[in-house]
């Protein structure tokens, strides 16, 4: 069993957050000085292969951020809500996979959510200064005062997670209870889990205990069970634990070599340069043209060649009819 | 709209288009309604613009402020888009016909260097609109139907359950593109008006000197001339015109 977290220290000493803004390693839309000292890296470890699908950690999100989830219909299966929303910043994916090697038929649970990339495409899209943050321990948070619920982090996100609210036109997505994390305890639905399919703790605590569980899976049969870091988003704070991680696509579609989509890098890259280039250009070759040919000015004998048009009293052959 | 022309017509005479006074003549060239139109077209792609740009580089951001905000800018700009697009719409059906490519173009833009040293003497004649102002018509028309296409699929307020996430990436990168292209074009045409003096009358009260009708679009005088007086149609020389009369181009006075 992985050591749980010891409950909150009533001393007023531990409830000084642990980390604040001087600990910022990126800002939307803005530069940050880089903190002289960086936080321990953290993750929350997600073993698929231990989850019951209780769904205590879904409600224990709600609970903990006070988020209420409209009564809604029974769709004929257990994910419920269908699909992530403004107040559902994890939810239960349920697949059913008949593994064609072993003739099973396997219940795959996978927790959705934010999986706090280290390189995330959300605060790369953002065009709002401090709406997303990332904290130096790995954290991607979103301040709402900041927000402008453009959905531009909807674009940036390889995982198709956050959601903008019709309450207050501002976007959502898991914080990985940073409030929590802040005065040293873990997410909420890390505590509630009564498996320990979520366990939480440094990077490399997580790493090494992902080992340990995986060397287990291993030795029973799950022969390509393994981590779900991906590289391709620099890894995530948010990890899987996976029996078959030569196929995270299995697990309702969790993508299996995610990065920043390239129209996004583009877009949010050459995109800006270019263009700023090319309209700066064409304003400095208005000015240019100006200062050199200068303007082109009617002069009194375009009015008297108009006067006689006028009057009839035209003898200038039209130009260009020979 | 384009109001019924008699049959016949040039194509680049617009309703309102008219011949006035002698010394100086006065030529009109957009009535009130046309104005009117242009003014708004004009007004909501300034503000699209700006409010479209502090979205694009967080170096503008802050022009934000002037829409009282970064939730207010993303909230009106796609509906100052519907103005401009539906503004925009009526100026195509009235300026289109008076903007088709014709022969004279292809020997004015073969003059282009001619055309910006100031060099008139040696263009040919042309209608109410060059190759100049033809293409910035065609080319803004093209890229607000570009704008209005994707920015629907972007406003996600109303339709982000029609389209798939990849598709909103396309539509977001062809959008600031069309966007970059139709700002310069807007400069092209701003600028053309600075430089061409005696242009700006034409939007601000509708009419234009002789002069300028004369230097600039002396084909378009000379079929407006012939409008005012109608028994002068068989004496003018119409030579690019192929609905009007062909004759001598030396008349008697
Ligand atoms: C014609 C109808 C138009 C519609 C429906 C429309 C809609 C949108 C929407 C929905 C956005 C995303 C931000 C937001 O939700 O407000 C946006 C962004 C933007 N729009 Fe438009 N727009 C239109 C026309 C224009 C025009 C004419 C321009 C400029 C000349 C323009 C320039 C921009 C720019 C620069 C952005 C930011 C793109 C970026 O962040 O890279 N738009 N537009
Ligand atoms: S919706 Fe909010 S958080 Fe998302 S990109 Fe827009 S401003 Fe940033
Ligand atoms: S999973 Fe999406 S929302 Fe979460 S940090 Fe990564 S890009 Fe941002
Ligand atoms: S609380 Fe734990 S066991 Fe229950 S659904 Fe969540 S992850 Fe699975």
């Amino acid at each position: 069993m992985f050591p749980p977290i010891p409950n909150a220290s009533v001393a007023g000493e531990a409830s000084r957050p642990r980390f604040s803004e001087r600990d910022l390693v990126r800002r939307s839309a803005s530069e940050v000085a880089l903190p002289t000292t960086r936080l321990t890296e953290i993750a929350k470890l997600i073993d698929v292969t231990k989850c019951i699908g209780c769904k205590a950690c879904q409600s224990a999100c709600l609970e903990w951020n006070n988020l209420h989830e409209d009564i809604g219909y029974n769709h004929g299966v257990y994910d419920n809500p269908m699909d992530l929303t403004p107040n559902t910043f994890t939810l239960m994916r349920f697949t059913e996979w008949d593994n064609p090697e072993s003739g099973h038929l396997e219940w795959l649970i996978r927790k959705d959510g934010c999986m706090h990339c280290a390189d995330p495409g959300c605060l790369k899209a953002c065009p709002s200064p401090g709406a997303i943050v990332q904290y130096s321990n790995g954290i991607v948070d979103f301040f709402h005062e900041n927000c402008i619920g453009c959905g531009y982090c909807i674009k940036g996100c390889p995982f198709n997670i956050p959601r903008i609210s019709k309450t207050d036109h501002t976007a959502y997505k898991c914080t990985l209870c940073s409030d929590r994390i802040a005065v040293g305890q873990g997410p909420a639905c890390q505590k509630a889990c009564p498996t320990q399919a979520i366990v939480f703790g440094t990077k490399d605590e997580m790493k090494a205990w992902a080992e340990f569980r995986i060397k287990d899976l291993k030795s029973r049969g799950f022969e390509h069970a393994g981590l779900y870091d991906p590289p391709g988003v620099g890894g995530t704070h948010v990890m899987y634990v996976l029996h078959h991680a030569d196929k995270p696509s299995l697990y309702a579609g969790l993508p299996d070599d995610p990065s920043i989509s390239r129209v996004v890098k583009v877009w949010k890259g050459v995109t800006k340069y270019f263009g700023m280039a090319l309209m700066g250009a064409a304003a400095l070759a208005g000015l240019a043209h100006y200062a050199v040919a200068g303007p082109n000015k009617v002069t009194e004998e375009d009015e008297d060649s108009a006067g006689s048009l006028a009057t009839g009293r035209d003898l200038q052959p039209p130009r260009g009819h020979a | 709209m384009t109001a019924p022309r008699e049959h016949g017509a040039p194509a680049d005479i617009q309703s309102g288009d008219a011949v006035s006074g002698t010394h100086p003549v006065q030529v009109h060239r957009y009535k009130a309604a046309a104005r009117i139109n242009h003014w708004i077209t004009a007004a909501s792609l300034i503000l699209l613009a700006v409010s479209g740009m502090s979205l694009f580089t967080p170096n503008l951001f802050f022009l934000t402020g002037l829409f009282s905000g970064g939730q207010w800018t993303r909230t009106i700009h796609p509906w100052i888009g519907l103005v401009l697009f539906f503004s925009f719409s009526l100026l195509f059906v009235r300026f289109w016909r008076a903007n088709l490519p014709v022969q004279a173009d292809r020997t004015w833009l073969a003059k282009i260097g001619d055309v910006l040293r100031n060099r008139d003497d040696d263009l040919p004649e042309l209608g109410k609109y060059n190759a100049g102002q033809k293409f910035v018509f065609w080319s803004m028309s093209a890229l607000i139907l570009v704008l209005i296409s994707t920015g629907i699929v972007i406003w996600d307020q109303y339709f982000s359950p029609f389209t798939t996430i990849e598709v909103k990436r396309l539509a977001v990168l062809a959008h600031a593109l069309a966007a970059i292209f139709a700002i310069c074009v807007w400069i092209i045409h701003v600028y053309a008006a600075i430089w061409v003096k005696g242009t700006f009358s034409a939007m601000t009260h509708g009419v234009v000197t002789g002069g300028w009708a004369w230097r600039h679009h002396r084909k378009w005088l000379r079929e407006l001339v012939v409008k005012v007086d109608g028994s002068k149609a068989a004496e003018i020389p119409h030579p690019h015109s192929a609905t009007g009369p062909s004759s001598s181009p030396r008349r008697p006075s």
